[in-house]
């Protein structure tokens, strides 16, 4: 009957066999072609039961609704904010979701988001052509002020958050810094002095080129450890 | 009049190297070599398509641009830079690639994707298709497959894979065929010829560069595990 042609975690190339038969099933990242699975993207396997999933190594950050964002305010008009979020295409915000004050008829937006300012916002929604709606409705989204902006690739987002927060929760226990994570690949550090910040830098840096190995949270402490007593 | 190749077999490819990543401001690179030919290819985006009458709203667009480089000693025939016959290889290029590239997620935009030739010896557009491709997959898009290109053809009166230059600009005449494969469908999505053949020297020619395919294919996925293999 059916089987597997790939172990897991094994890095595979657009066009790899993944699986025989018809008794595993295609996830995100591969497809089906007849009876065999194939992988449509660089990355790596897991397999889940039945099903066959390519966890890809590169790629473009594409929103998805209630992503956590880190955007730039790249321009105001009379009634939205539009922001760039890191995709091909800028959101938009509108006034009503901008802030949960009271703005009154005719006032500066550039008051609340002037060009060039930070936010962290919530996806609102995202339609089939891609036209992005962005909220500033919900917990811990603001704008930000202070602190370092990193640009790292989207889909090692996940690693850096580790499981329930694991890896980030243990950047901020040992750099003292505040840090948020954005879905689309930016991340805002704040620390009390520099030194902290370029640890907590340094240790995402790290987590980036090694995304793909397993027992990263280990080489993480032993970095972060080893970095700490020097400093 | 027969032709016979010296320095290796009439079914036989050139030495060919790859390599992924090499350009590090794009989203994804890669350079191909084949003999004396060297393609380096590099993709940006995606990014927001203008002229906006030109974006697609139900998927993103692709967009080749073929250049050889001004150093890159392309013989007496063919001149470097932008020209009538860049152009029309950027376009060939372009529809090589679109039958595997998925772009669904990304409607409204544009990715680019530039091939330089830094030294050139025949089969170029075949080696900026191996290299494009490369390029592609290593940016993280959604591909069906690679595509391999290699050219074919016949020199003389011999049908032959892989002609560089001086095959080309046979004296008895050569006649060139650049094909691209999708290598597990075996669906061919280029293929360029003029010149005067039989039927018989065109299936041939074909199958050789079929065959030729094969290596090519391993080569490229060799090349594109290791970029990602290397880090450990």
């Amino acid at each position: 009957m059916g089987k597997l042609l790939v172990e897991e975690k094994a890095i595979v190339v657009p066009g790899d066999f993944l699986a025989e038969g018809m008794d595993y099933l295609p996830a995100g990242g591969a497809f089906r072609e007849n009876d065999k699975v194939i992988s449509s993207q660089v990355g790596v396997v897991e397999i889940n039961g039945r099903l066959v999933k390519v966890i890809p190594l590169a790629g473009a950050y594409v929103p998805n609704r209630d992503d956590i964002v880190i955007g730039r305010v790249t321009d105001v008009s009379y009634s939205n904010w539009f922001v760039d979020i890191g995709y091909a295409l800028d959101a938009v915000m509108s006034l009503k979701d901008g802030t949960t004050e009271f703005i009154e008829r005719g006032a500066e937006l550039s008051e609340y988001y002037g060009i060039g300012d930070f936010v962290v916002a919530r996806v609102a929604n995202v339609t089939k052509s891609k036209m992005i709606d962005i909220s500033m409705k919900g917990p811990g989204l603001r704008k930000l002020i202070g602190g370092k902006i990193i640009q790292i690739c989207a889909v090692k987002v996940p690693r850096v958050i580790g499981k329930q927060g694991s890896m980030v929760g243990m950047i901020k226990d040992a750099t003292g810094c505040q840090i948020i994570v954005g879905q689309n690949g930016r991340i805002w550090v704040s620390g009390k002095n520099p030194e902290d910040e370029l640890l907590a830098t340094r240790a995402i840096a790290l987590i980036e080129e090694k995304a793909h190995i397993s027992g990263l949270t280990e080489v993480v402490k032993q970095f972060l450890d080893s970095n700490k007593g020097a400093q | 009049m027969a032709y016979t190749r010296t320095d290796r077999a009439l079914n036989e490819l050139r030495p060919m190297e790859a390599k992924v990543g090499v350009i590090k401001n794009a989203r994804g690179s890669a350079m191909f070599k084949i003999g004396k030919t060297i393609a380096y290819a590099a993709v940006y985006g995606p990014r927001e398509m203008h002229p906006k009458f030109m974006q697609n709203v139900e998927r993103g667009t692709l967009r080749c641009n073929y250049n050889m480089m001004a150093f890159s000693g392309s013989g007496n025939r063919v001149r470097p830079g932008p020209s009538r016959r860049s152009r029309e290889i950027g376009l060939v290029t372009q529809n090589a690639l679109a039958p595997v590239i998925d772009l669904t997620e990304y409607p409204k935009t544009v990715v680019d994707v530039f091939i330089e030739l830094l030294q050139t010896d025949a089969g170029t557009r075949c080696a900026g298709i191996c290299a494009a491709s490369l390029a592609l997959a290593d940016a993280g898009f959604k591909m069906k497959d690679l595509v391999c290109a290699v050219s074919c053809g016949v020199v003389g009166d011999t049908p032959v894979v892989d002609l560089d230059y001086s095959e080309e600009s046979y004296e008895g005449g050569a006649v060139d065929i650049p094909i691209a494969v999708i290598p597990r469908t075996g669906e061919i999505t280029l293929l360029q010829l003029d010149g005067v053949l039989s039927k018989e020297q065109l299936q041939k020619a074909v199958t050789l560069a079929k065959h030729g395919i094969d290596k090519i294919y391993e080569v490229q996925k060799a090349a594109l595990r290791a970029k990602f293999t290397g880090g450990k």
